[in-house]
């Protein structure tokens, strides 16, 4: 009977093993574990045992049985997981499809370029001052010490629409225009960005229609060496840390002394590289000390106040950040051209 | 302005300072040299021949064959194509082995079977601009004084062993457009001495009085003018070192007289006039505005009409010349003429301008006018070039000077303190920088306990105060030197007015929305410029416009958006989306500032959406520009108070164009291109809206409050009404909420509906509604009975039905 009980653990183990799905499964635990199993025929047979021998075969027909209940459990568990594993896989995807697009449009280039430069002087304590594309000849010229028949105004190389209002030619008006509002009172501290327009054949590099953004400040005892410093931060923070700046003597109108403000070549590190035409510079700004007429004109007394001021070209800034080789790629609105600013 | 080093290097001295250091320096003290150029570019090996034989060549008829002494060893011929090459000329010859410009090499050749050695050569071929050779060898070889040395280097002779340096001048400095004021600017960067060319004169015995007289009649114009007679000269070539400077200046080279007024104006700034005495018709001079209807016939052989607004020199009866700008042909120095009457005037600058402008005519003394001359050096200019056309013409130069002259110079005093010049600066200079600086500049000056008093020359017109005196002793003492600081005041953070930073977030929502920014021109065609405008007024025209396509300011951004997606279709890019926020100007009457009003406007045209492996594809429709425009409502707080309602507008489609109402005024509208605009700026089925931004951003926007998250189940119920086709559904919506308030918390369209299973006419409109009370939760009851008078209220308004 021992025999017949070991014979029966290893063929039922090995049916186990061999079945391949629940169902087959099932099929072996009714043939063995059932009612009428060959395990309970065994115990059934066992009154033909000596009464010694019964206890001993009774635990052993049940360790059998537990070893093949166990080795059933082991089983089913094992061929669910297989089951789950075979319908997830039926499942997958690919995954190297593409996604669903979601719509992305992006800002113009140059509102990018200008929205970083006000942020830029924002946090130095400037304000953000805007006025009128249609200007007076006074606030275009006349306010910044270009009186009439001033040889650097030409009527040629403006638009004007008549004698006394035309587009203006810069953003200097703002000069004017805020320094008014102050009364003759600082501190002033603003930058005045903006469309100008010049009568210019547009071509890679004029545009009748750009922008500009000028800057002042004026206050008591504002230096030059002020000017200085505010650009190189101002360079820093826009071309990256170690940039330097210089100044070149140079003329406007509306300020004294007037300066051109060069960069040092954030491509090159200032060894000389086609950004900077071998110079290791970059003009981008011209400045100056705001001139005592344009002071006096505005109501501020040159006397106890002085101030700085400086324009710069984002398109300039732009195309030299960006790489691009032809100014009027801005005004055309090409989706090919202005899908390139997506990135922060 | 073009300056010679060599020729500089005679006003001073400049041992030691190469050209392009020299431009280095230059340029970091305040003028900009946009280039420095080497005159022999790179040639070598030509020197000065002698044309012993010339004969035609046998096999060619354009073409001679020379034989010519190199001045070592045997002859050589050399085959020359150039029609004035003759028997006995001194000629500039490029030697076998020779290099010219643009490394071209010289060999032996064969031409036509006839052997040549080397190239008799142009000025051209030697590397000078063909608009500054002389006219007799435009079209063939040059040919050198009789006297020149055979075997000579032909370079050193002609000056091009020599560097141009081109500055480029501020309208500032006209003091530098002479080579004198080079010679003061270069000396206070070196801190060296100007030497002054001589300009001794010896007269003969008569008097210039007997010859001429001269009479201003326009002071204000001309408030110096000044002449001098010089007789018995021979015309013909200035020595070859002065055609050499002037054509190395861009100046090209006629005869001596002409030649050296053209010399003398290069050196003082000073422009001068030769006249042909004999040929001036009367023995005087008047300086006069001319008359209207007069007329001069100018050197260039152009008839010119006259008006009050020009100044001419006449000789009492007609012009003789164009004052300052360019002489009469009746009176031009010419091969015959024997006595020269020279003018040194100074024209002040109006009317010289208005002359240039009105005649196109600008020339190198217009220009030296228009910016200012030095008076004070005009009757030394007269002087030295007396001298010069007695020495290289010849001449005998009269007694006395001519003049009328109203000019009195106006002592230009300036003081400034230390403390000033530092304050300003933010340096911290000593008394000796500054006073070396001026000294350097030969600025007489006095300094007293650091206050410097400085009496400014004549030539340095640009210098009147203060701040001009601190910018030439900043710009001599350097930049570099600079300190870099930052203003010491209180610091008060900046920020943006809420209407920009509102702005920038409608920016950020409308390319979160899918829409590129675009930024078109302000300029656009009449024919343009009041399409689509929200409010119109006469357009505002530019005095002079570059273009009809660019001639009145815009008052709509669609047309030019239009433009751009026409642009990117023409390029296959089918699908646009473009929003710009821009100006548009409205007039306010002639002579007066326009309105500028910002504008918010879109093209939308082709896919907006696109996911076709996943079966997805959404063509731009209404209601796609609707969406983003219903989401920048929300995002402005406004929605609630905006309404959509049916319009016609030009280019608009009629039936799928709506007006957009804030409160009780129309702000915007939003509509599908009429069929007829979208072909006519070759687009397809185009969408646009534009929005008066100003009026949105200014509308005020309720605070936000938190309104508690419900705390009781609420209670929906789906509708779908029967009504006819033309019930809009933004109405039934309306009467829906009106109907269940206060339960009836949110209203949604969910599906409309019109065809083969409803009536002819009629469509359904299906609506899910949210009823609420934040109190409790409600009770069918309590729901049924709302919903009854919901649709009752329907019935009543729309003829509504309830769906079967
Ligand atoms: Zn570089």
């Amino acid at each position: 009977m021992k025999e017949r009980l070991y014979e029966l653990k290893q063929e039922a183990l090995r049916r186990i093993d061999e079945a391949k799905d629940v169902k087959a499964l099932n099929d072996v635990r009714v043939a063995y574990l059932g009612k009428k199993g060959p395990i309970t025929e065994v115990l059934r047979g066992m009154g033909a045992l000596p009464p010694g021998e019964r206890p001993k075969i009774g635990a052993l027909a049940n360790e059998v049985r537990e070893v093949i209940q166990q080795a059933l459990e082991a089983k089913q568990a094992k061929l669910e997981q297989e089951e789950v594993e075979r319908k997830l896989a039926a499942e997958a995807i690919d995954v190297t499809l593409p996604g669903r697009p979601v719509r992305l449009g992006n800002p113009h280039p140059l509102t990018r370029v200008i929205e970083e430069i006000e942020d830029l002087f924002i946090g130095m304590g400037y304000t953000v001052a805007e006025g009128p594309e249609v200007e007076t000849d006074y606030y275009n010229f006349e306010a910044l010490n270009l009186p009439k028949g001033h040889p650097a105004r030409d009527m040629q190389d403006s638009f004007y629409i008549t004698e006394e209002i035309l587009l203006r030619t810069h953003t200097s008006p703002m000069q004017a225009r805020t320094m008014e509002k102050h009364r003759g009172r600082g501190p002033v501290k603003i930058i005045c960005p903006g469309k100008v327009y010049r009568r210019d054949t547009d071509d890679a590099t004029h545009s009748h229609q750009f922008t500009q953004i000028e800057g002042l400040v004026v206050d008591r005892n504002i230096r030059m060496s002020d000017l200085k410093g505010t650009l190189r931060e101002f360079a820093r923070k826009l071309f990256g840390e170690g940039r330097d700046i210089r100044f070149r003597p140079s003329f406007f109108p509306f300020t004294e002394p007037s300066v051109e403000v060069d960069v040092s070549c954030f491509r090159c590190e200032g060894h000389g590289c086609s950004v900077c035409k071998g110079t290791g510079w970059i003009e981008i700004l011209g400045a100056g000390m705001v001139h005592p007429n344009v002071l006096e004109m505005a109501g501020f007394d040159p006397k106890t106040y002085t101030g700085f001021a400086f324009g710069m070209g984002p398109e300039r800034i732009a195309m030299l950040k960006y790489g691009i080789d032809d100014i009027r790629h801005f005004y055309q609105n090409d989706l090919r051209f202005l899908r390139q600013f997506l990135r922060v | 302005m073009l300056v010679s080093y060599r020729w500089l290097n005679e006003y001073v001295d400049l041992t030691g300072v190469t050209a392009k250091e020299l431009a280095n320096r230059i340029t970091k003290s305040g003028i900009e040299v946009e280039r420095v150029e080497a005159l022999d570019r790179g040639m070598n090996g030509v020197v000065i021949g002698h044309v012993l034989e010339c004969e035609q060549h046998p096999n060619a008829d354009k073409l001679r064959k020379c034989l010519v002494d190199l001045g070592e060893g045997e002859p050589v011929q050399i085959i020359c194509g150039a029609p004035n090459v003759a028997k006995g000329q001194k000629v500039a010859v490029a030697k076998v082995g020779a290099v010219l410009p643009g490394n071209f090499k010289i060999k032996r050749a064969k031409l036509r079977g006839e052997e040549s050695n080397g190239m008799i050569c142009s000025l051209q071929e030697l590397g000078v601009e063909a608009k500054v050779v002389p006219k007799e060898y435009a079209d063939g070889i040059f040919v050198f004084p009789s006297d020149a040395p055979i075997g000579a280097d032909a370079l050193e002779w002609l000056g091009l062993y020599d560097e141009v340096l081109e500055l480029s001048l501020t309208p500032n400095r006209a003091d530098c457009l002479s080579m004198i004021g080079v010679a003061y600017e270069v000396a206070a960067i070196l801190g060296r001495e100007v030497k002054l060319p001589e300009a001794a004169v010896s007269e003969n015995s008569e008097h210039v009085r007997d010859y001429i007289s001269v009479r201003v009649e326009a002071p204000g114009d001309n408030p110096l003018y000044a002449g001098r007679i010089v007789k018995n000269v021979q015309i013909g070539p200035s020595p070859l070192w002065m055609q050499a400077r002037l054509m190395a200046a861009g100046i090209r080279p006629h005869n001596n007289v002409v030649d050296i007024t053209n010399y003398i104006l290069l050196e003082y700034g000073q422009p001068l006039h030769a006249f042909d005495y004999d040929r001036l018709g009367s023995k005087e001079i008047v300086v006069r505005r001319a008359r209207t209807g007069e007329t001069i016939v100018t050197l260039d052989d152009v008839e010119r009409k006259l008006s009050e607004e020009h100044l001419v020199i006449t000789n009492g009866r007609e012009p003789v010349a164009l004052a300052g700008v360019m002489g009469g042909a009746n009176s031009e120095v010419r091969g015959d003429t024997k006595t020269v009457f020279i003018e040194a005037a100074y024209f002040t600058s109006p009317v010289i301008r208005q002359a240039v402008k009105d005649h196109g005519l600008r020339s190198e003394a217009s220009t030296r006018f228009e910016k200012g001359i030095d008076p004070a050096r005009t009757k030394e200019a007269l002087e030295r070039a007396a001298a010069l056309m007695a020495k290289y013409a010849g001449g005998e130069v009269v007694g006395g000077i001519v003049e009328a002259n109203a000019w009195r110079e106006e002592p230009v005093v300036v003081t400034v303190s230390l403390e000033r010049i530092n304050s300003v600066l933010g340096t911290a200079m000593t008394k000796e920088e500054v006073a070396a600086i001026l000294s350097n500049l030969q600025f007489p000056f006095t300094e007293d306990n650091g206050t410097f008093t400085v009496h400014v020359p004549s030539r340095r017109r640009d210098i009147a105060i203060e701040e001009d005196i601190i910018e030439e002793v900043a710009r001599l003492y350097g930049y570099d030197h600079l300190p870099a600081t930052l203003p010491v005041a209180e610091a008060k953070p900046g920020h943006l007015t809420p209407y920009q930073a509102k702005r920038r977030r409608v920016r950020r929502y409308l390319e979160g929305a899918g829409l590129y920014q675009a930024i078109t021109y302000s300029l656009t065609s009449p024919d343009k410029v009041a399409r689509f405008a929200l409010e119109t007024t006469e357009p505002i025209r530019l005095a002079l416009p570059m273009s009809e396509e660019r001639s009145v300011l815009r008052q709509s951004l669609i047309p030019h958006l239009l433009e751009a997606a026409s642009y990117n279709r023409a390029r296959q890019v089918e699908n646009v989306a473009l929003y710009e926020i821009g100006s548009v100007y409205l007039s306010k009457g002639e002579n007066v500032q326009p309105a500028e009003k910002e504008r918010l406007a879109g093209v939308i045209t082709g896919l907006w959406h696109t996911h076709l492996w996943q079966g997805e594809k959404k063509a731009a429709d209404f209601y796609v520009a609707k969406g983003i425009l219903d989401g920048l409502f929300s995002l402005l707080g406004v929605d609630h108070r905006i309404a959509y309602r049916p319009a016609k507008r030009a280019d608009l489609h009629p039936g799928r164009t709506a007006d957009i109402w804030l409160d009780g005024t129309v702000i915007g509208f939003v509509g599908q291109l009429h069929p007829a605009t979208q072909k006519e700026w070759d687009l397809k089925e185009t969408y646009v809206f534009e929005l008066a931004l100003a009026e949105l951003l200014n509308a005020e926007s309720e605070a936000i409050r938190y309104e508690p998250i419900p705390r009781f189940p609420s209670v929906v119920r789906d509708i779908a009404l029967v009504v006819d086709e033309n019930v809009e559904a933004g109405a039934l919506k309306q009467a829906i909420a009106e109907a269940g308030k206060p339960l009836v918390k949110d209203v949604s369209l969910f599906d409309v509906y019109q065809g083969d299973r409803l009536p002819d006419g009629k469509k359904s409109i299906a609506f899910s509604l949210r009823y609420y009370d934040p109190e409790r939760t409600l009770t069918d009851e309590e729901v049924a009975a709302v919903h009854e008078r919901v649709l009752a209220a329907v019935e009543k308004q729309f003829g509504a039905v309830l769906r079967g």
